[in-house]
């Protein structure tokens, strides 16, 4: 049969054989407590470590400990101090200037005061979308590395439906446009999908050359049948007012109904994960293939439809970002989603209420870091180095248990010993 | 002289309950010690003590009448003591000789490995303890009992003096087990010290010199083998009286339900392993299949439950053919499947028991409608069967890879059987379980033969299928040798067809 291919070990699968064994079967060994308390502390060491990384960068604290001892402590502090207070200001506000604005009713203030948190939400936006699209392919066992490039080809797609029809009522090209994105994406997902099925090719592999193929055929779209006729720049035209997704605030303000869209696909996903029957499937496929198939589940078909719906969803945050935000589409659509959503996925525990709230995470330390890069000359790349570290953490929980003596889960001697079973 | 080694009132206590309890006793130079209980009894957590993966709470551990505390396994290793695990720790792509010396290596000039001396070593000690092994082989190349004499060489090339065994023949195929036994019993007179840990009562009365009963935690009872017979020991083991005879009554036999026609069917290298195989099971009986492990028999059950494809041949049940439908497609017919890995094929072990109770039926109303599932009549469900096959665990929300595996076999049993069926195709149901859950599980297949369903019984443990079946077929390298009705044949003579003899006496149930 075909699916013996599936079982053959090589160096790559060997790899993602483990790595899937954590996902999938990770959360047994965590109790709910733990699996909250984890990233929580992995989070707060991330931002201890991102300071210490942000001081010893900084020329200025050195002269300033050449000076004086206690100069150089006091520096330090003020420039954590307010590189992460530039941050929480670039990514929720400034409390006390919202509540000056409130207080003088004036529209434009109040807009400028709420502008960094609706901006966090808007980057959440495409973070959710494509976390959930990971999320998704590893709860079923695919290792879905191409949402970087299943987003550029939604985006293409959209933004072609966008521009290209005219004279569709809001409520169908709105739609109709998404639609577009998803069916996108989810042919770049199919693709490696039916590979996978088929042939045994190893999924990683696949997505990963995917995403080239994106990369230049959406340059070459750009470049060519795409392109915004009165320009040499790679950009397309301007979608039609139509298929722009309604903004709820007067300009700056660009928060989008993209964002409630994205919450209803939270529910929709944990609904089609944990209640539906098709969810089930996935989920025997993604945790033992062999009792899959054992139960009458086509577990080709199974990794196939993970990887399109995976694809999909990805799409869709193409199409978002698209419809919502740039009404066209240009080279740099996408500052890194898909790959920021592979660890988007592990931070959420692949539960998609779980990538909600990493994708909020994300969204807002990412909006965050620019205001800190302007107010506090620190560079954004401290925002990345404090995204790894969360990461590794959530990784490796073992270092946070140290560093914060938790103990490790008991489940399964408490479980033994409370049925009385030993080992077997 | 002291004791090589004693254990003084060992207890171990895990939340809610106490896995040790003051265990006590000695063990005497060049003696093979049997330590005997059921699952769960504590005999695991024992030897985890005494090879420090656990502390204990309280009591001391002598050797040669010297207090130790170990503080890792190197400590134990060091001071003679030495475990054989169920699971091998070995490292599949290299030699023999490399896993022997892994972590303590002979190295030549200039800190290069020295294999040669290895080898020598090696061999020295296979000479002795005869245990016969290539230096050079891969592990990845050698039968499991050939792999499990690496382990035990392991042990003796670091200079251990007691050996622990765990569960060793859980693993090994019956005429590997009987090598076992051939080398435990030179390592013993060569001055070894064994403790041999296992469930299996044949085992402990075959090998042992002394035998310990655990019993929850407690030791229960200390016997030697001419002063203890098989079912005393199981009653000591269990608490109770158990019937390791069943009571079965005449087969009441309908008709046809399964039937294999010319079946051929070839492994994953594309060999054949099933032979134009052709039989037929009827309702209200139990044909067992008896065969070496490795004869065709996984290959016959994954094409009759579509889990595998077949080259050649018709399978059908009730009239219904067969023999290319999928697995799920059979299973609508009313075929139960008993998996013989459970592990592998029958449960998902991150899934919880509720989940992997409608493993099979999720799809199907009451469960289902409109592809949602009612998870809480799922639960309900899963509650009563928890209740009703006495399944083990916290909650039907325990994840079933913390269940033991007596409790893991009855998830599969109670799903299995719970839903009307016609056919039970069982393989290998009680492999690796103690003697409650064998009893219990023996019950079950017994109890749907008499209901009328047909019972197809694959397994290599002879016993298993001389108590169980009203028919015997055994199976050697991929052909049905004989059928024999239960009663006219002896356990020996099924065992020489099992080697591909057949004794001129039952020449006429040749195939």
């Amino acid at each position: 049969m075909k699916k013996d291919k599936l079982e053959k070990p090589n160096g790559v699968n060997i790899f993602f054989e483990e790595l899937r064994k954590r996902i999938t079967g990770g959360n047994e060994k965590r109790s709910t407590w733990q699996s909250l308390l984890i990233p929580f502390l992995a989070i707060i060491t991330g931002l201890i470590f991102g300071g210490i990384f942000n001081v010893i960068t900084n020329v200025d604290v050195y002269s300033a400990f050449k000076e004086s001892f206690t100069g150089g402590l006091a520096f330090t502090w003020k420039t954590i101090a307010v590189s992460y207070s530039s941050l929480f200001k670039g990514a929720i506000g400034d409390p006390s200037f919202i509540v000056e604005a409130l207080r003088s009713g004036d529209q434009k203030m109040i807009a400028r005061a709420f502008y960094p948190i609706t901006e966090s939400l808007v980057a959440t936006t495409p973070y959710i979308f494509a976390g959930l699209a990971v999320a998704l392919g590893f709860k079923a066992g695919v290792f879905n590395i191409g949402a970087e490039g299943q987003l550029f080809i939604g985006g293409a797609t959209s933004v072609f439906v966008g521009y290209y029809f005219t004279g569709l009522p809001a409520y169908i090209h709105i739609p109709f446009a998404l639609f577009a994105g998803a069916a996108g994406g989810g042919l770049w997902g199919f693709i490696p999908g039916w590979l996978k099925a088929k042939t045994g090719g190893h999924e990683v592999i696949n997505t990963i050359m995917m995403n080239y193929i994106a990369f230049l055929l959406s340059d070459w779209l750009l470049g060519g049948p795409l392109q915004r006729p009165d320009t040499y720049q790679k950009v397309s035209p301007e979608i039609q007012p139509t298929a722009v997704l309604p903004r709820f605030f007067p300009d700056p303000i660009r928060f989008h109904a993209g964002f409630f869209i994205a919450v209803l696909f939270i529910i929709l996903v944990y609904i089609f994960m944990f209640k539906t029957t098709w969810g089930f499937n996935l989920r025997m496929v993604g945790a033992n293939p062999n009792a899959a198939k054992y139960a009458g589940v086509n577990v080709g078909q199974n990794i196939i439809l993970a990887m399109t719906l995976s694809g999909a969803l990805a799409g869709m945050a193409g199409a978002i970002e698209v419809l919502g935000v740039n009404h066209k589409l240009f080279g740099a659509i996408s500052s890194g989603y898909g790959f920021d959503s592979i660890a988007l996925a592990l931070l959420g525990n692949n539960n998609p209420i779980g990538v909600g709230f990493a994708a909020l995470l994300f969204g807002t330390l990412s909006n965050g870091a620019t205001r800190m890069q302007i107010d506090a000359r620190i560079p954004v790349e401290i925002i990345s180095i404090i995204q790894a570290i969360v990461l590794m953490f959530i990784a490796a929980p073992a270092i946070i248990r140290t560093i914060y003596r938790l103990k490790e889960p008991k489940e399964k001697d408490q479980l033994l010993a409370a049925t009385n079973l030993g080992g077997d | 002289m002291a004791a090589i080694l004693e254990f003084k009132n060992i207890t171990k206590v895990f939340p809610g309950v106490i896995a040790n309890d003051k265990i006590c006793f000695t063990l005497e130079k060049g003696e093979i010690l049997a330590l005997l209980g059921e699952n769960g009894a504590g005999k695991t957590t024992l030897m985890n003590v005494l090879y420090s993966l656990y502390q204990p709470d309280d009591g001391e551990i002598y050797i040669e009448g010297e207090k130790v505390t170990f503080n890792s396994p190197v400590d134990a290793i060091l001071k003679g003591i030495g475990m054989v695990h169920q699971h091998f720790m070995l490292v599949p792509v290299f030699n023999v000789a490399e896993n022997v010396m892994l972590g303590q290596e002979d190295v030549k000039a200039g800190g290069f490995l020295d294999i040669e001396k290895t080898a020598k070593k090696i061999l020295e000690i296979s000479e002795e303890y005869k245990l016969e092994v290539n230096p050079y082989d891969l592990i990845k190349d050698l039968p499991v009992g050939v792999q499990q004499r690496v382990e035990i060489i392991k042990l003796l090339f670091r200079g251990a003096e007691v050996l622990i065994f765990d569960e060793p023949t859980a693993v090994l195929t019956p005429q590997e087990a009987d090598d076992l036994f051939v080398i435990i019993r030179s390592l013993a007179k060569q001055g070894k010290s064994i403790i041999f840990i296992t469930h299996k009562l044949r085992e402990v009365m075959d090998l042992a010199d002394r035998i310990i009963v655990l019993r929850q935690g407690k030791v229960v009872g200390e016997t030697t083998p001419d002063k203890a017979s098989q079912s005393s020991l199981a009653a000591m083991m269990v608490g109770r009286e158990v019937i390791l005879e069943i009571d079965k009554t005449p087969a009441k036999i309908g008709k046809q339900v399964l039937s294999v026609q010319d079946l051929i069917v070839t492994d994953n290298k594309k060999q054949v392993t099933v032979d134009e195989v052709t039989f037929n099971v009827n309702a209200g009986e139990v044909l067992g299949i008896a065969g070496v492990q490795g004869n065709g028999q996984t290959e016959l059950v994954e094409a009759i439950t579509g889990l595998r494809t077949l080259s050649k041949g018709l399978i059908k049940i009730e009239d219904v053919e067969v023999s290319h439908s999928t697995p799920r497609r059979i299973t609508e017919l009313g075929v139960a499947h008993i998996p013989e890995d459970r592990q592998r094929d029958g449960l998902v072990l991150p899934f919880p028991v509720l989940e992997n109770l409608i493993l099979c039926t999720y799809y199907l109303p009451p469960y289902a409608k409109n592809k949602i599932i009612n998870w809480k009549l799922a639960t309900t469900h899963a509650e009563e069967l928890k209740e009703q096959f006495d399944i083990r665990a916290p909650s039907v929300t325990t994840h079933v890879s913390n269940l033991s595996g007596g409790n893991q076999q009855k998830v599969i049993v109670a799903r299995e059987l719970s839903r009307p069926i016609s056919l039970l195709v069982a393989s290998q149901p009680t492999r690796g379980l103690d003697v409650g859950s064998i009893e219990y599980i023996h019950n079950q297949i017994i109890k749907k033969r008499d209901e009328g369903i047909a019972v197809l019984l694959v397994s290599p443990e002879l016993d298993e299928i001389m108590q169980l079946s009203d028919r015997i077929a055994i199976m050697y390298r991929g052909k049905i040798l004989a059928i024999i009705p239960a009663g006219k044949a002896s356990k020996e003579q099924v065992g020489l067809i099992m080697a591909g003899v057949i004794p001129n006496e039952l020449a006429e149930y040749k195939i």
